[in-house]
């Protein structure tokens, strides 16, 4: 479980999250929507702690946190406790599928060497890489280096996969199989933030959809009623534009 | 003009050859130190580390803008002269110490350029899934900046090789004082000199031959 409590983030005087209150079920695939610059990013990577919110309190499992106050293993804490998967992938260049895998296993979870390499191993056959074992990012398709970005985040055993825009960056031809591997996630009931573009994912995947503006909440609920019965005229709004583009 | 006299000169290689391990010796020490302090000097730079950012800046400063030469000169013959206690301070020591503060201000720069060029969203990755910062540096940072600041170093280290000759003019008898002594004995001088300059070009070309080595082997995960 994840709770959030009155979590902000300040840039200078510029109030990016305002107060964000949000309670996060095991198991529960929430995917964030709204306009670009509203802070839908910005609250995935507070709550990986990529950035250090200004004020709140942060749940995962049985550790609380208040984020003025985080101690450095804290931080280390709540990382090793949220995996991230990037828009860009930001796979480590230096490293073959297989190692950026079982990076994370054998650094930071001290797993001897053969044990992590086993377990990346499982993993690149759950996202059907099995044969890019030892490939290097720089060789991989979009699509591919994605798949292994989300393997690595896979390996964490963390509460939670934080998706930040995965599909943005990616040529159409590769955008289906990333989908399809989130898919897969979500219905062996990984917990799941998706911050996407992807309304089709949200309507058929989502078990709650956020819709985030102006560094808050303004609406959420399950993605019948988000998609076809929004309240507030700004997710109307919403809605309106981005589908559509479709 | 008179016939190169061959026999001379192979009769010189096994004299000099002698005199090369010195010579590999204070590039080889003055490489390792110099590592050392570029690699501080780096991160006290992209760290921004205060105080110690703003003595780099100007070590920085002085050791690319001065002359080697008038750098050993001030070790040499400076040094002792202000502090009493370095009266002892021998040729070899103040070439090493030279060479060491000379390449590491060089060194420095092409250090921070590379840890710098390191994508910056992979230390964000590597960050997300718990490293410290140290494990942040060793295992991601240091290995793809190696790989960018290699070719440089390498030139460098060359640049030094040759720059030990000027060790010569604080009275070291390395590969350089040595040739310059057997010309001085026999009047042959191009000849001393072109087999003193044969040995410096045939390690120097020893060393592109270990780099491009050392570059095959490090670019193996950026080839498509």
């Amino acid at each position: 479980m994840i709770k959030l409590a009155s979590l902000s983030k300040h840039f200078g005087k510029t109030v990016v999250l305002d107060e964000i209150d949000l309670t996060i079920e095991t198991g529960e695939i929430v995917v964030i929507i709204g306009p670009s610059g509203t802070g839908k990013s910005t609250l995935l990577r507070c709550i990986n702690f990529l950035e250090q919110p200004t004020a709140g309190t942060m749940t995962l499992g049985d550790l609380t946190v208040n984020v003025n106050r985080a101690s450095r293993a804290d931080v280390l804490a709540i990382r090793r406790r949220t995996a991230f998967v990037f828009q860009n992938y930001a796979l480590f260049a230096n490293k073959t599928a297989l190692q950026n895998i079982a990076e994370r296993l054998m650094v930071v979870d001290k797993w001897p060497k053969e044990k992590a390499y086993q377990r990346a191993r499982e993993i690149l056959d759950q996202i059907g890489l099995a044969e890019k074992e030892d490939a290097y990012p720089a060789s991989m398709s979009g699509g591919q280096q994605q798949r292994v970005g989300i393997g690595r985040a896979m390996a964490a055993g963390a509460e939670v996969i934080l998706f930040d825009e995965p599909t943005s960056s990616l040529d159409p031809e590769w955008v289906e199989e990333v989908l399809g591997l989130m898919k897969q996630l979500a219905s062996e009931r990984q917990t799941m933030m998706v911050v996407t573009h992807e309304m089709s994912f949200a309507r058929d995947v989502a078990d709650r959809v956020i819709f985030i503006d102006g560094g808050r909440i303004v609406e959420q609920g399950p993605p019948s009623e988000i998609f076809h019965n929004p309240k507030d005229p700004r997710t109307k709004d919403f809605l309106k534009k981005i589908l559509a583009t479709r | 003009m008179d016939v190169l006299n061959v026999e001379y000169m192979l009769g010189l290689v096994p004299v000099l050859l002698r005199y090369l391990p010195l010579t590999l010796q204070l590039a080889g020490i003055g490489m390792v130190l110099a590592l050392i302090l570029a690699c501080l000097f780096a991160v006290v730079r992209v760290l921004r580390i205060p105080v110690l950012n703003q003595f780099t800046i100007v070590f920085i400063s002085f050791f690319r803008g001065t002359p080697l030469l008038v750098q050993l000169f001030l070790f040499y013959y400076g040094l002792p002269q202000l502090f009493s206690a370095l009266t002892v301070i021998d040729g070899i020591t103040a070439t090493v110490m030279g060479l060491t503060m000379h390449f590491s201000a060089y060194m420095a720069e092409s250090i921070r350029a590379a840890i710098v060029g390191v994508d910056r969203s992979q230390t964000e990755a590597a960050l997300s899934i718990g490293m410290t910062n140290g494990q942040l540096m060793r295992r991601i940072v240091l290995p793809q900046a190696t790989r960018v600041a290699l070719p440089t170093l390498m030139n460098y280290f060359i640049d030094m090789i040759k720059a030990t000759s000027l060790a010569f003019t604080l009275g070291v008898t390395e590969l350089m004082g040595a040739t310059q002594k057997e010309a001085a004995g026999s009047f042959l001088y191009f000849e001393a000199f072109i087999v003193a300059a044969l040995m410096y070009w045939i390690v120097v070309e020893l060393l592109s031959k270990l780099q491009n080595y050392l570059e095959t082997r490090l670019n193996k995960a950026y080839n498509r």
